[in-house]
């Protein structure tokens, strides 16, 4: 069984169509990329998997569950994260401050115990702090633990929101656009983490990606769209070449 | 400069994170628990009041500071609590009894107002909590049966054991005390889950959603929360007032409320003593100033408004960040000298946001 599974899902908002009746299955474990052009509808699929947005029809089946009407705020809780094209990070709070809201969805404690600052509370922030820790580790982000997001250049945020995503402990990992604005170097980086991501922790991740070096280094399957509509998935190399895909991305 | 050597987590999640922390609010303490032997009976009284707005200003900051939601209709919160607490004082329930009833039965009324405010952000949710506020006011003035419309409500002393708390010692005494346990809650929820998503909230709504955190029940919670501190502090300004009538409790006292937690400092706690002994004592000092100023210009009607909207402006032009924002660079000025550089303070326009999806 696929651990997500979309079936002919659209969304249109007004007259604009979109994404246009697209089908697709990720199986655990892989690492899927979203290729396709400016305004093809990959950040808009996201938005349909994450419940940002509401589908105009179709369904989308998470880990053997329909989440077509699932709210917003339990997709966390079901085991999807993700990140954003241009970061959503809390920008007043520390990085570390960051990654704890991350660890959200595994509180156990109620506003009394934690106006009283019981020691269940504390036990659970203890754990919090560890759990944090370890994704500090992997992802080494050691020397900003304590700095402000608002101070820190764009590479580092992309890295703290990564970050804040594996703190959640998710089954699915949804990185949209993880390598832009990072340089040559940070990308490499990236592809290592990705690795890591997928294969230590065993998390599936789905990404939008315009770096087609990236995508073909670090994915197992590719899946590419244009104007909506699904145009075909398969191996990286197999999309890359396929006669479509290059007419989506060059023209006639 | 303090550089803090951390061996374990639990000094990240510890109040007093440092010595330097102990001793400088244990002096603090000493100071402001010393204060009915070096204070007049007048100053004490002004005191006091300085707690009741910290009290209140803690809640408001909560919403405004914390959370990131705008309210102007805080004065309505005030009189709730002030008239609950007066009017269950008044049937005989013991004091403690009708606090606490004045801080939950405002929590419940702020809990029922935020739920409209789900849908609103900025200048909409302040005008419609400016709607609140007004609708409140009226009540005031027209049920009668309970709130005495405009001849208003006597408040009762307040005696716990037999212990008469309405002298100005005492009183004093009395808010510090319940200050000191409100800020202690205050900072409770600001270090666990609770906090943390309020500002989630704050900073992105789309990001804390899609992090798990349910944007509704927060943001209910933050109204009610805030309007249970400032029930709270509502009670004791009807022991401060003595007699309850709606014109104690206008658009006037909800501006100061939000002018306090914005010169403060938004998003600071050390910000709302700040404010609140900024707009505790300003009456005191417009009225010193009267004394020296040439009576052309002391005897203004509406001096003390026009002072008050004045400070607001030059603040948010000037020092966004409130008294504590301006407190913490002179801090780091020293810390760093000579290397303070002034840039370290200006933010990069944040540009390549994601548009809002809601």
């Amino acid at each position: 069984m696929s651990l997500l599974r979309a079936e002919e899902i659209s969304v249109h908002f007004g007259g604009v169509k979109a994404v246009q009746q697209v089908s697709f299955a990720v199986e655990e474990g892989e690492v899927f990329s979203i290729v396709g052009p400016n305004g093809a509808g990959k950040t808009t699929i996201f938005n349909l998997i994450s419940r940002i947005y509401d589908v105009s029809g179709g369904r989308v089946w998470f880990n053997g569950r329909d989440i077509t009407t699932v709210p917003t705020h339990k997709i966390a809780q079901l085991g999807i994260a993700r990140t954003f094209q241009n970061t959503e990070l809390f920008e007043q709070e520390t990085v570390l401050n960051n990654m704890l809201i991350g660890c959200h969805t595994h509180r156990r404690t109620n506003l009394f115990s934690e106006l009283l600052f019981l020691p269940g509370v504390r036990k659970q922030e203890l754990q919090f702090r560890r759990r944090v820790e370890d994704v500090i580790d992997l992802l080494d982000l050691q020397s900003y633990r304590e700095q402000v997001i608002a101070n820190l250049p764009y590479g580092v945020r992309k890295m703290v929101e990564i970050a804040r995503a594996l703190c959640l402990a998710p089954k699915l990992l949804l990185l949209d656009e993880p390598s832009s604005g990072l340089n040559p170097e940070e990308t490499e980086d990236l592809v290592f983490w990705l690795e890591d991501i997928n294969q230590e922790l065993g998390i599936t991740v789905i990404m939008v990606e315009h770096d087609m070096n990236l995508v073909s280094q670090a994915s197992d399957r590719v899946m590419a769209v244009a104007d909506g509509q699904l145009i075909t998935i398969g191996a990286p190399q197999a999309v890359q070449a396929h006669p479509e895909v290059l007419r989506a991305y060059l023209g006639d | 400069m303090r550089f803090i050597r951390k061996t374990s987590y639990e000094q990240d999640i510890n109040l007093v994170k440092h010595g330097g922390h102990l001793l400088w609010y244990g002096l603090l303490l000493a100071l402001v628990f010393s204060g009915p032997l070096w204070l007049d009976r007048f100053l004490l009284g002004e005191f006091s009041l300085v707690f009741i707005y910290a009290i209140a200003g803690l809640g408001l900051m909560l919403l405004v500071g914390y959370t990131g939601l705008v309210s102007l209709g805080h004065a309505a919160f005030l009189a709730i609590g002030a008239y609950t607490h007066a009017y269950l004082l008044n049937l005989g329930v013991p004091l403690p009894g009708a606090m606490l009833s004045a801080a939950l039965f405002s929590a419940l009324i702020g809990g029922l107002v935020g739920i409209p405010a789900l849908r609103m952000t900025g200048i909409y949710l302040a005008v419609a909590t400016l709607a609140f506020a007004v609708i409140v006011e009226q009540v005031l003035v027209h049920w009668e049966s309970v709130t005495g419309g405009f001849r208003g409500m006597a408040v009762p002393r307040p005696q716990l054991l037999g212990i008469q708390l309405g002298q100005p010692v005492s009183f004093y005494y009395l808010c510090l005390g319940i200050l000191l346990v409100c800020m202690l809650l205050v900072m409770n929820i600001l270090r666990s889950p609770t906090g943390r998503s309020m500002t989630a909230v704050r900073d992105s709504e789309t990001s804390a959603e899609s992090m798990g955190v349910h944007l509704a029940r927060t943001k209910t919670l933050a109204f009610a929360l805030s309007a249970a501190f400032t029930g709270l502090a509502g009670a004791l300004f009807a022991h401060r007032l003595t007699y309850l009538a709606p014109d104690a409790f206008t658009l006037i006292t909800s501006i100061q409320l939000l002018l306090m937690v914005v010169v403060g400092g938004l998003g600071s706690l050390h910000g709302v003593i700040y404010g609140a002994i900024f707009i505790g004592l300003l009456p005191q000092g417009i009225a010193l100033l009267r004394d020296t100023v040439p009576p052309a210009i002391s005897q203004i009607p509406g001096l003390e408004p026009a002072v008050f909207g004045l400070i607001l402006i030059l603040f948010l032009i000037y020092e966004p960040l409130g008294i504590y924002g301006r407190w913490r660079k002179i801090r780091l000025f020293f810390e760093e000298f000579p290397l303070y550089r002034k840039s370290t303070y200006k933010r990069q326009k944040s540009f390549l946001r994601t548009e809002r999806l809601h």
